[in-house]
C-alpha cells in the first residue's frame, strides 16, 4: 500500500483538514501572543501601538494574580479529591447488583449532561439560596441559621456545584475500569485471607490506578478553565476569582486587550506546570 | 490434615438446581479429581468446599469441624484458580507472601517459606518479577506457590491446566502429582479432561449434571464403569457402544467394547465392516470401521504397524471376556 504515489495522495488528501486544524490551533494562539505586546483599548483608542513586556509585567505585578492562580488551583485540587473519592465509592457501589441498576446508573450520569450554566443557576437558586433554598430549609428544620453559601462560603460552594457536574464522568470511567477486574482475583484475595478493605486496597485500587489517572488528567484540562459556574453565581466575588475569570475582567470589564492576553499567556504557563506535576505523579501509572 | 466431608449438600441457583443433595468423603492425603463434561456442576461443588459459593442446603465438614458457615479464609484450604488470578500489579515475591501478610506471619517465616516455595517451584529466579512478564507455565506454578506457603489443609485445583498449550500440559500434570507425593496433602482437583483424572487420581468423582455417577479409583472405573456415562466419558477413544440383536446375543440392552479390547483381522472374525479413518499415531493405529450393525462407526485400537486404507474390508472380534453389558436403564449387569 504504501507506495510513493499512494503516501503522496494520501498526504494531498489530509491537508485540507491539517491545516484546518492548524490554522484553528495557531490563529488564535498567535493573535494572543500579538496583543500581548500592544497596548489595545477598543472603546479608549484601540490599537495603540508595541509596548513590549508592559501588559506581562502589570498583570503579575497586580493584587489579585496570585489569589486567582491560588483559587485556580484550589478549585481545580477540590474537585479532583472530591471526584475522584467519591467516584470511587460510587463506582464500587453501582457494580453491585441490585434492582433497577439501570435507571440508577443513568440517574447517577445526569448530571452530566446540564450545562454548567443551568447547573450553577440551579443550584445558586434552588439549593443554596439563603431565602429559598432547600439547604436553607434542611438547616432551619434542624433548627440552624441557613448559611449564605456563595457568599460565606463561596469557593468551598463552588467546588460542590463543579464537584457535582464532574462526578458522573469520574464514576463513569472508574465504573468500567472495576467492572474490568477479573472477579477470580477478588476471590483469590479472599481465600488469601483478605477482609473487605484489604482487598479494596492491594487489589481493587491498584487495579483502577489507571483509570483514576485519567480521571485526573481529562478533568484538569476541564477544570483550568471553568468559567460559567463562576460568572452565574459570585461573578468572581468573594475570592472566587480564578485566572481564567481574571482574564475575562481585564478584557472585558476593564476594555484592555493587551493585558488580558498577557494573562492568557500565563494560563497556558499555569496549565502546563500543573500538567508537568501531574505527569510526574501519576503519569507514570500509564506506562505499565 | 485434611478430611473433607459433604452431607447432603445442595446448591441452587434461583429455581435451577445445580447440585442435588450429595454425599462425598474426602480423605486426608488424598488426590481426588472431579471428573464430567462441561456444566456438570464440578466447579461448583468445589466453590461450594472453598466456601466461595454458599451452600442452599446441608453440610460441610472440615477435619470434623462443621464449616458450613465458615467464610472461605477460615476454612484453611487453598485454591489454583483457572485464571491463576496472579495479583498483577505485585511482584511474584509479594504474590507469593500475600496470604502470609494477611496472615500475619513473621517476615522471617514468609522469608524461608518463599524461599522453599520457590526452589520447589523452580521460580528462584523469577521472584522480582511481575506476573505479566512470565509465561503460562510459570505463572501456574506462581499461582501453586501462593497456595504452598499457606501450608493448607487441602489444595482445590479448578481447572488449572486448561489454559496451558499441550506439551506444558503433560509437564505440569507430573510436577503436580510430584507435588502431591511430596506434600502428601489432600488435593482436589476439577477437571473436564478425562486424561488429566486417569492420570493424577487416586480417586475419581465422575459427575453428570449435578449427580455423582460413580466413585473409584481410576482403574476401578476402567474396569466396572457402573453405567453408560461413567463408561462412555472414562476412557480414550471413547467405548463402543453396540444396540439391538448383537448386544441381545449377551442379554444385555446395550454391550459396550473398548477400542483396545477388539482385535482386528483382514480376514476373519465376528464382525465385517469397511474402514472409515484410519489415525496413525505411530505406535498404535485408531481405525473408525463403518457397516457394524447397531454401532456405527465402531472405533478400533490396533497396532502401529496394521496397515489399512479408506476403504479396506476388515473383521473385527470383541474380547469375550472385556464385553460389559448394561440394561435398558443404562446400569452395568453384573
Amino acid at each position: 500500500m504504501a507506495t510513493q504515489q499512494s503516501r503522496s495522495a494520501a498526504r494531498l488528501m489530509m491537508a485540507p483538514a491539517v491545516i484546518l486544524l492548524l490554522g484553528w490551533m495557531l490563529v488564535p494562539l498567535i493573535m494572543t501572543l500579538w496583543f500581548s505586546f500592544r497596548k489595545y483599548l477598543p472603546l479608549r483608542g484601540g490599537d495603540q501601538g508595541w509596548v513590549g513586556l508592559e501588559n506581562y509585567a502589570r498583570f503579575i505585578s497586580s493584587s489579585s494574580f496570585w489569589p486567582a492562580v491560588q483559587t485556580t488551583l484550589i478549585i481545580v485540587g477540590g474537585v479532583l479529591i472530591i471526584t475522584v473519592a467519591f467516584g470511587i465509592v460510587l463506582a464500587l457501589l453501582l457494580d453491585q447488583p441490585m434492582w433497577g441498576q439501570g435507571v440508577v446508573r443513568i440517574l447517577v450520569i445526569a448530571p452530566f449532561f446540564v450545562m454548567p450554566t443551568v447547573s450553577a443557576l440551579v443550584w445558586k437558586n434552588m439549593f443554596m439560596d439563603p431565602v429559598n433554598g432547600i439547604l436553607a430549609h434542611l438547616w432551619k428544620f434542624f433548627g440552624a441559621e441557613p448559611v449564605q453559601w456563595l457568599s460565606q462560603e463561596s469557593l468551598q460552594s463552588i467546588v460542590m456545584i463543579v464537584s457535582w457536574q464532574w462526578l458522573p464522568f469520574a464514576t463513569l470511567i472508574l465504573l468500567t475500569a472495576v467492572q474490568s477486574l477479573d472477579s477470580e482475583q477478588l476471590e483469590a484475595a479472599e481465600m488469601d485471607g483478605a477482609p473487605f478493605l484489604k482487598r479494596f486496597w492491594f487489589i481493587i485500587l491498584p487495579h483502577l490506578s489507571r483509570a483514576i489517572t485519567i480521571v485526573i488528567l481529562i478533568q484538569t484540562i476541564f477544570l483550568l478553565s471553568i468559567f460559567a459556574e463562576i460568572f452565574v453565581t459570585t461573578g468572581g466575588a468573594f475570592g472566587t476569582r480564578t485566572l481564567t475569570y481574571l482574564i475575562f475582567q481585564r478584557v472585558l470589564e476593564s476594555q484592555n486587550v493587551g493585558l488580558g492576553s498577557a494573562g492568557g499567556v500565563y494560563a497556558i504557563i499555569l496549565a502546563n506546570i500543573v500538567a508537568l506535576f501531574l505527569m510526574r505523579i501519576v503519569g507514570k501509572n500509564l506506562d505499565t | 490434615m485434611g478430611r473433607i466431608q459433604l452431607n447432603q449438600v445442595q446448591k441452587k441457583f434461583g429455581d435451577v438446581e445445580v447440585i442435588p443433595p450429595l454425599d462425598l468423603e474426602i480423605n486426608d492425603g488424598e488426590f481426588v479429581v472431579f471428573v464430567g463434561p462441561s456444566g456438570c456442576g464440578k466447579s461448583t461443588l468445589l466453590r461450594l468446599i472453598a466456601g466461595l459459593e454458599d451452600t442452599t442446603a446441608g453440610h460441610i465438614e472440615i477435619d470434623g469441624d462443621d464449616a458450613t458457615m465458615l467464610p472461605p479464609a477460615k476454612r484453611g484450604l487453598a485454591m489454583v484458580f483457572q485464571s491463576y488470578a496472579l495479583y498483577p500489579h505485585m511482584s511474584v515475591r509479594k504474590n507469593i507472601a500475600f496470604p502470609m501478610r494477611m496472615a500475619k506471619i513473621p517476615q522471617e517465616e514468609q522469608d524461608r517459606r518463599i524461599s522453599s516455595a520457590a526452589k520447589a517451584l523452580n521460580l528462584t529466579d523469577y521472584l522480582d518479577r511481575r506476573p505479566g512478564q512470565l509465561s503460562g507455565g510459570q505463572r501456574q506454578r506462581v499461582a501453586i506457590g501462593r497456595a504452598i506457603v499457606r501450608e493448607p489443609a487441602a489444595f482445590l485445583f479448578d481447572e488449572p491446566l486448561s489454559n496451558l498449550d499441550a506439551a506444558l500440559r503433560v509437564g505440569m500434570r507430573m510436577e503436580i502429582s510430584e507435588l502431591h507425593k511430596k506434600l502428601a496433602t489432600t488435593m482436589v482437583y476439577v477437571t473436564h479432561d478425562q486424561v488429566e483424572a486417569m492420570t493424577m487420581a487416586d480417586k475419581i468423582v465422575v459427575l453428570h449434571a449435578g449427580v455423582i455417577e460413580q466413585v473409584g479409583s481410576p482403574l476401578e472405573l476402567y474396569r466396572n464403569p457402573r453405567n453408560l456415562f461413567v463408561a462412555g466419558f472414562i476412557g480414550s477413544p471413547k467405548m463402543n457402544f453396540v444396540e439391538g440383536p448383537e448386544a441381545a446375543k449377551h442379554d444385555a440392552q446395550t454391550i459396550g467394547i473398548r477400542p483396545e479390547h477388539i482385535d482386528v483381522s483382514t480376514t476373519e472374525g465376528t464382525w465385517q465392516g469397511t474402514v472409515g479413518v484410519a489415525e496413525h499415531l505411530g505406535s498404535d493405529t485408531f481405525i473408525h470401521i463403518h457397516g457394524i450393525p447397531g454401532c456405527d462407526p465402531m472405533t478400533v485400537r490396533a497396532s502401529g504397524e496394521m496397515s489399512v486404507v479408506h476403504g479396506d474390508t476388515v473383521y473385527l472380534t470383541p474380547r469375550a471376556d472385556q464385553i460389559h453389558r448394561f440394561d435398558a436403564q443404562g446400569l452395568r449387569i453384573g
